[in-house]
C-alpha cells in the first residue's frame, strides 16, 4: 500500500492520547511522516497525522477498527482516511 | 500537503452536515440476455446480475472504510425490461415475473433497490410496452425492492397522451394493489419526459440502450454541506452566495468522482458519470428546503422560490461540472416533499401547494416528487397533472418526472409515513376541478417547434 494515510484524533485532552496512537502505529511498522497538534477552545485536542503504511503489518480495516478502539478507550475520536480524499477535495 | 484547517473542514461535511456519497449504481445491458423462451430469459439475467455485481457491496464497504466516507445505497439499474421481456413474455404475469427474478437477484447480492422495469414510449407503445406498464401493478406488489419508471416524452418526438392516460390508470391500479401498505408502490414508480439513460437515483433510474454492457455511475448529495456554508455568507450579495454554493458543489462532486474512480478500477467496470445532486433525506439538516430559506425565504413556497431554485439549481451544475470528467443523469436540486423534512414543514404550514411545486419544476433537476395526494384523486386528474409536467420538459428541453402516491383510505390533513429514505408526507389537495375530456383524447402532442434542430 503506498497511499499515504492521514490519522486525526479529536477529543477532551488527556494524558498519553500521543504514546498511546504512536506505540500502536509503531507495533504496526507503519511510519509517521508528520504529525501537528493543537489544542482548541482550552482542552480540545485535536491532532492530524500523515502516516505511511508501505511495511504494515495488517490490512488497513484492521487499522481502522483497532484505532477506534483505542479512541473508545481514552475518550476520542480516531479516525483514519487515505489522503486522496482531502487531495481531490482541496486541490484541483 | 494537506493543512490541518481542510482535514477539519472534510470530517466536519460529513460528520456535522450529512456529507455522503448517496449511491453507487451498476448499470447492466441485459439485451444480451433476450431468448424466446421465459424460463431461459429469466435465468440469463438472474446470472448476469449476480456475475457483474457479486462484488458491488463489499467494494463499497471497503472504499467507505480507507476514504471515511458513508456510501449510503448500492443500487443496481437494467436495461427497460420491456424490450428484454418482448420476445418471451405473453401475459401480464409473464412480465411480472421477472420482476420477481431481479428483486431475487437484488436481495441475493444486497442492493436495496434495482431500476429498470420500465418501457420507453415517448413516442407511441409496441404491445410489449403496454404489457409491461399493464404488469406493473402486480410487479410493484408482488416485489419489494424493484424500481418501475417510463418515459412518456421528449422534446425530441413530443407526449404520447396514450401513454400519459395509461400511467394515469397505472398508478391508481398500483396504489390499489399496494393499498395495505399506504400504497407504497407508487413510491417505487415514476414517469418521466427526456429521461436520462445514466441515472444513478431511484425510481427512474434505468440502463439506457445507449450505454455499454456495464458501468458504474455514481450519485453524489450534500444539501447539510451547503446549507452550512450559506450560513457563513448571511446577508451577503448574490454574489458572494453563488460562488458560495459552486465552491461547495465542487467540493462535494470531487468526493463522488474520487469514489466512482476507486469504485470503477476495483470492480473492473467502467466509470460512467458523476451526478451531481443535491438529494435531501429526511434526515434533520439533509433537507434542499433548508437552503432555500438559508437563502432568504421563509419556507418554501413564498414568492420568490421560484428564483431561489433557480439559482441554486444552476450554481450547483456550474459548480460540480469541473470536479467531474464526465457529468450526467439528473444532476441538480431535487425536490421531493416525503424525503425533505423543510418541504414536509412547509406543506404542514400552508406554504407550499402542488401547483407551486409544478412552477418549481420548471427550474430543478427533476419534477413532482413524492407527492401523496388523496385516495381518491381521479385517474384523469393523475394523468392531467402527469400531462402538465411532460409539458414543462419537452418544451424546456429538461428531465422532468411524476411521482406522486394516492394514498387509498386517505385524503387531505391526514399524514402517510413510508419508512426509511421515502420519509412521511402529508396529503396535499388535488383541483377538484375535471380534465377528462382532454385525457380522453387519442395520440399524441407532436414535437415542439424548437425540437427541428437539423
Amino acid at each position: 500500500m503506498k497511499h499515504k494515510t492521514i490519522i486525526t484524533v479529536v477529543g477532551k485532552d488527556t494524558v498519553g492520547i500521543i504514546a498511546k496512537v504512536c506505540t500502536y502505529l509503531a507495533e504496526h511498522d507503519i511510519n509517521i511522516l508528520d504529525i501537528s497538534q493543537t489544542i482548541v477552545a482550552g482542552d480540545y485536542f485535536n491532532m492530524m497525522m500523515v502516516v505511511d503504511r508501505a511495511n504494515a503489518k495488517g490490512s488497513y480495516g484492521e487499522m481502522a477498527d483497532d484505532l477506534d478502539a483505542i479512541g473508545k478507550e481514552i475518550g476520542v475520536v480516531i479516525r483514519c482516511q487515505r489522503e486522496e480524499i482531502f487531495d481531490s477535495m482541496h486541490r484541483i | 500537503m494537506i493543512s490541518q484547517y481542510e482535514v477539519i473542514e472534510t470530517n466536519e461535511m460529513v460528520e456535522k452536515e450529512n456529507l455522503d456519497v448517496r449511491t453507487i449504481t451498476i448499470g447492466i445491458s441485459l439485451l444480451d440476455c433476450i431468448d424466446s423462451d421465459l424460463e431461459k430469459t429469466k435465468s440469463k439475467i438472474h446470472d448476469k446480475i449476480l456475475r457483474i455485481t457479486e462484488k458491488q457491496v463489499e467494494t463499497a464497504d471497503y472504499i467507505e472504510k480507507e476514504y471515511g466516507i458513508p456510501i449510503v445505497n448500492k443500487r443496481i439499474s437494467v436495461t427497460p425490461i420491456a424490450l428484454i421481456g418482448g420476445a418471451s413474455c405473453k401475459t401480464e404475469e409473464d412480465f411480472a415475473s421477472i420482476a420477481k427474478t431481479l428483486d431475487d437477484v437484488a436481495k441475493e447480492v444486497g442492493v436495496n433497490f434495482i431500476g429498470g422495469y420500465s418501457a420507453l414510449v415517448s413516442k407511441a407503445q409496441t404491445p410489449a410496452d403496454e404489457l409491461l406498464i399493464r404488469s406493473i401493478p402486480q410487479a410493484l406488489a408482488t416485489t419489494e425492492r424493484v424500481c418501475s419508471s417510463i418515459n412518456l416524452g421528449s422534446t425530441r418526438c413530443g407526449i404520447n397522451m396514450d401513454g400519459v392516460r395509461l400511467m394515469g390508470e397505472t398508478i391508481k391500479a398500483t396504489a390499489e394493489a399496494t393499498k395495505e401498505d399506504d400504497s407504497l408502490g407508487c413510491a417505487k414508480l415514476v414517469v418521466f419526459c427526456n429521461a436520462p439513460d445514466d441515472n444513478p437515483f431511484m425510481a427512474g433510474a434505468f440502463h439506457g440502450v445507449t450505454e455499454g454492457d456495464a458501468v458504474i455511475n455514481v450519485g453524489v448529495s450534500g444539501p447539510g454541506v451547503v446549507r452550512t456554508a450559506l450560513q457563513k455568507v448571511r446577508g451577503e450579495s448574490f454574489e458572494v452566495l453563488c460562488e458560495t454554493i459552486k465552491k461547495t458543489a465542487f467540493k462535494v462532486t470531487r468526493v463522488g468522482q474520487l469514489v466512482a474512480k476507486e469504485a470503477s478500477r476495483m470492480l473492473d467496470i467502467p466509470f460512467g458519470i458523476v451526478d451531481l445532486s443535491l438529494a435531501p433525506t429526511p434526515a434533520i439538516g439533509d433537507s434542499v428546503a433548508d437552503i432555500l430559506c438559508e437563502i432568504g425565504l421563509e419556507h418554501p413556497g413564498a414568492p420568490g422560490t421560484t428564483a431561489a431554485l433557480a439559482l441554486l439549481n444552476d450554481q450547483v451544475k456550474k459548480g460540480g461540472v469541473m470536479a467531474s470528467s464526465y457529468v450526467g443523469g439528473l444532476s441538480g436540486a431535487f425536490i421531493p416533499v416525503s424525503e425533505d423534512q423543510g418541504m414536509i414543514d412547509a406543506v404542514t404550514a400552508g406554504a407550499l401547494t402542488i401547483e407551486k411545486l409544478e412552477a418549481m419544476t420548471s427550474v430543478c433537476s427533476v419534477g413532482l416528487d413524492m407527492i401523496a395526494i388523496p385516495g381518491d384523486t381521479s385517474a384523469s386528474s393523475i394523468s392531467g397533472i402527469i400531462a402538465d409536467e411532460m409539458a414543462i420538459g419537452m418544451i424546456n428541453g429538461k428531465t422532468t418526472a411524476v411521482r406522486v402516491i394516492p394514498v387509498i383510505g386517505k385524503g387531505v390533513g391526514e399524514t402517510v409515513e413510508f419508512g426509511g429514505l421515502l420519509g412521511y408526507a402529508p396529503i396535499m389537495p388535488v383541483s377538484a376541478f375535471g380534465c377528462d375530456a382532454f385525457i380522453s383524447r387519442k395520440g399524441r402532442i407532436p414535437a415542439p417547434i424548437h425540437s427541428f434542430k437539423n
